[in-house]
């Protein structure tokens, strides 16, 4: 199953390599790995986006808290949450392609956000689900190329994932 | 307040922290340190011949002194010959500093002389490590080092140092902190009272109750507080390669070791019984075979300080995560409101006692005066009256040290069980004996191991380390060709030397040690005692034992706990 992996790391040099290989060294899985100082320069947020059976996500859980350089982490699939993803994509546009692409960028809330005669680079944000439909209406034909953020996550309602206790804590 | 170089402050903190030896070896790029330690008299530095022979040493010291070990290795390719060392210690949870030099800063990167990504290169295997950035920090990474290595899970940590943080004319403040807090690292030490209280039920309902102890319960009082436990509830003990001693093996409940080589008795009472507490330990394939058919009947408790450990390979159903010494503390609290009724485990005792009949360690003694492995064990037991440190390599000799010579004390029996490294039983011995000067300490191993660090007999002239080395000879990769004999139609692909080994008896006698070999069954104990007499000097026994013998019982590959192979002839 598909989870996310919300993780307060120190923001020290080598923090993030210790993560990866954390993963490549116990044979798991990364689909998507962001990762970007917080508010508090000494943290850095990572969120990660892997699959496995709830065997594999207990130890991925168990492993990460173990890594010194780890402070907190919280599963945001194990309540509601809110998702991200960030892609940049070229898309031929030519003559009477032109129109129906933009009508197709409206619909998805994308924005265009550089023209170029043959060509259209199109900004879009949404669940991942919303960045592969997008793809898929305008045809993989068209793509040029494509930039993804990959996933960024936060937690619905009063739970935070953050040094300062707050009521409703997230698991750490 | 007090100015001191990087060299100096690293030295004075090594101090702080009750260092009074190092196992090093100089180069380049810890010059500086090295000057620092040359103009001090606190600290000893131990010059191996190698630098994974120094982390041996170094682990050696720690395991049975309970202190950290501290190493000290150059950049570049000291720094990468301390990985198999690290790597030991980090699957067997020792306690290391291992302080290597760099670069100096300007140069990282570049491909410099003797430079190599040592954060990068050691990553896997550290609990943790640090690169010094600024040379006023490494006060406080050497207190981090420490308390990261020794806490909770103990384990290695690396401290790199570019040479120039250590540059003799940088002077800063030195004041050692008193303590140290990491918002990011509080390991457990108790056990949670729901959990101590749904696991002293459950163990006081048993009626085929087995305590599995592991390599954790090696740890501070935490063997004090196990045997009072066992001896209330009356309840049979296995160990694991990790945990012999930890439990006397001479004790009347002690089943002797489990898993892949353990005895006939403990694994047929893993596979039959009903509530297994695992103490410490990890359920390692070496113990649990086939895990689909892991004792089908067992709850599982399971106590281990670190939470990774729990259910990673087999679920717990009682989980406690704390230190094994603070958790059977409480456990022995939380039986005194038990009534424990001591009969409950007599029809599992007469069972286990039929097992035990079985005399699975019964070897046959062979034709005249051929040396059985086994028997060479015996007779250092009785020379050494069972009270030896004793260290060992790894291979068939390993187990037959395990399985032949009964622990009673922990941290008596140290050898590499996690990695299995071969080369560690030399260092190992010398950092026994550097831990605990003027005990008797015998290294098990045998030709093939012996090889691969036998250029630490230079270091033990120089230090006097008085090891006695017990080398059961028998010509061949034993284990290699044990498995060669019995799973690839005894065709033995590079397993045997020909005719290469050296003459050992000539070869220790050149570092000016003693030698002796030994062919003849009758001249073994009386060859073995006068090695133990020799007090002050190295002796290495060069004994030739039968070269067709495998250690038996073995666990029959992907079955479960109880299928054993007794004798080649023989299975369950």
């Amino acid at each position: 199953m598909r989870r996310i992996i919300s993780v307060l790391l120190e923001n020290e040099a080598g923090a993030l390599s210790r993560v990866v290989g954390l993963f490549s060294q116990r044979n798991y899985n990364i689909e998507t790995l962001t990762v970007a100082p917080t508010e508090d320069p000494t943290l850095s947020r990572m969120t990660i986006t892997t699959s496995g059976s709830n065997h594999v996500i207990e130890q991925i859980t168990k492993q990460l808290n173990k890594l010194i350089d780890v402070v907190k982490l919280a599963d945001l699939t194990e309540g509601t949450h809110i998702e991200r993803e960030l892609m940049l994509v070229k898309i031929r546009a030519v003559d009477s392609e032109r129109a129906e692409i933009k009508r197709t960028v409206d619909i998805f809330r994308g924005q265009i956000v550089d023209v170029h005669p043959q060509m259209y680079t199109i900004q879009l944000v949404g669940t991942t689900e919303k960045l592969d439909a997008f793809i898929e209406s305008v045809g993989a034909a068209l793509v040029l190329e494509v930039v993804r953020s990959g996933v960024s996550g936060i937690a619905r309602g009063a739970r935070t994932l953050s040094l300062v206790p707050n009521p409703v804590r997230v698991s750490s | 307040m007090e100015q001191l170089s990087g060299g100096d402050m690293l030295i004075r903190s090594l101090q702080e922290e009750g260092v009074n030896l190092i196992f090093g070896y100089p180069g380049g790029a810890l010059l500086h340190v090295y000057d620092a330690i040359f103009r001090q008299d606190k600290i000893q530095h131990i010059l191996v011949r190698h630098e994974q022979a120094a982390v041996h040493m170094a682990d050696g010291f720690a395991r049975a002194s309970g202190k950290p070990g501290v190493v000290l290795a150059t950049s570049g390719p000291g720094a990468t010959n301390t990985i198999t060392g690290i790597a030991t210690a980090y699957m067997d949870s020792v306690p290391l500093v291992v302080i290597t030099g760099q670069v100096a800063s300007h140069l990282i990167g570049e491909d410099a002389f003797q430079e190599t990504d040592m954060i990068g290169v050691s990553r896997p295997i550290v609990k943790h490590s640090f690169m010094v950035r600024h040379a006023k920090d490494i006060p406080l990474i050497i207190k981090k080092a420490f308390y990261i290595a020794t806490s909770g899970r103990p384990g290695p940590v690396v401290v790199d140092i570019p040479k120039d943080m250590t540059n003799p004319t940088d002077k800063f403040d030195f004041e050692y902190p008193k303590s140290v807090s990491m918002r990011s690292y509080n390991p457990v030490v108790d056990g949670h009272p729901l959990q101590i209280k749904k696991a002293i039920d459950t163990i006081v309902a048993a009626k085929k109750l087995v305590i599995y102890v592991g390599g954790g319960a090696q740890h501070g009082q935490a063997h004090i507080h196990l045997k009072k436990f066992v001896e209330r509830l009356n309840a049979p003990v296995a160990m694991t390669l990790m945990g012999l001693g930890a439990f006397p093996c001479t004790h009347p409940q002690a089943l002797g070791m489990l898993g892949m080589h353990g005895t006939y008795e403990a694994n047929f009472a893993m596979h039959n019984s009903d509530v297994i507490l695992a103490v410490g330990a990890r359920f390692d394939d070496r113990v649990t075979n086939n895990v689909k058919h892991f004792c089908p009947d067992a709850t599982i408790i399971h106590i281990d300080v670190d939470p990774a450990s729990i259910s990673k390979i087999i679920s717990a159903h009682i989980p406690i995560v704390g230190s094994v010494e603070s958790v059977l503390k409480d456990l022995n609290s939380a039986l005194d409101k038990k009534t424990i009724d001591r009969e409950r485990f007599k029809t599992w005792w007469k069972q286990i006692e039929s097992w035990r009949n079985r005399r699975c360690l019964d070897y046959p003694k062979g034709e005249g005066q051929i040396i059985k492995p086994q028997r060479a064990i015996e007779s250092l037991y009785r020379a050494t009256k069972g009270e030896a440190f004793v260290t060992s390599d790894v291979g068939q000799h390993q187990m037959f040290a395990a399985l032949y010579y009964p622990y009673d004390k922990p941290r008596q029996w140290i050898n590499s069980g996690g990695l299995g490294t071969m080369g560690y039983g030399l260092p190992a011995a010398m950092g026994v004996l550097a831990a605990a000067p003027g005990s008797v300490v015998a290294c098990v191993t045998g030709e093939g191991s012996i090889q691969m660090n036998i250029q630490e007999l230079s270091t033990c002239l120089q230090y006097n380390f008085p090891v006695k080395i017990i080398n059961l000879n028998n010509h061949y990769l034993g284990m290699v060709k044990q498995w060669q004999d019995m799973q690839y139609g005894g065709r033995h692909s590079s397993s045997s030397y020909e005719d290469s080994l050296p003459d050992f008896v000539k070869l220790v006698e050149s570092y000016h040690h003693v030698g002796i070999r030994v062919d003849r069954l009758d001249d073994l104990d009386a060859a073995m005692d006068e090695c133990f007499r020799m007090t002050n000097r190295l002796v290495f026994m060069d004994i030739h034992v039968d070269p067709s013998e495998h250690v038996y019982p073995m666990q029959v590959r992907d079955g479960n706990m109880a299928d054993m192979w007794l004798s080649k002839t023989e299975r369950t």
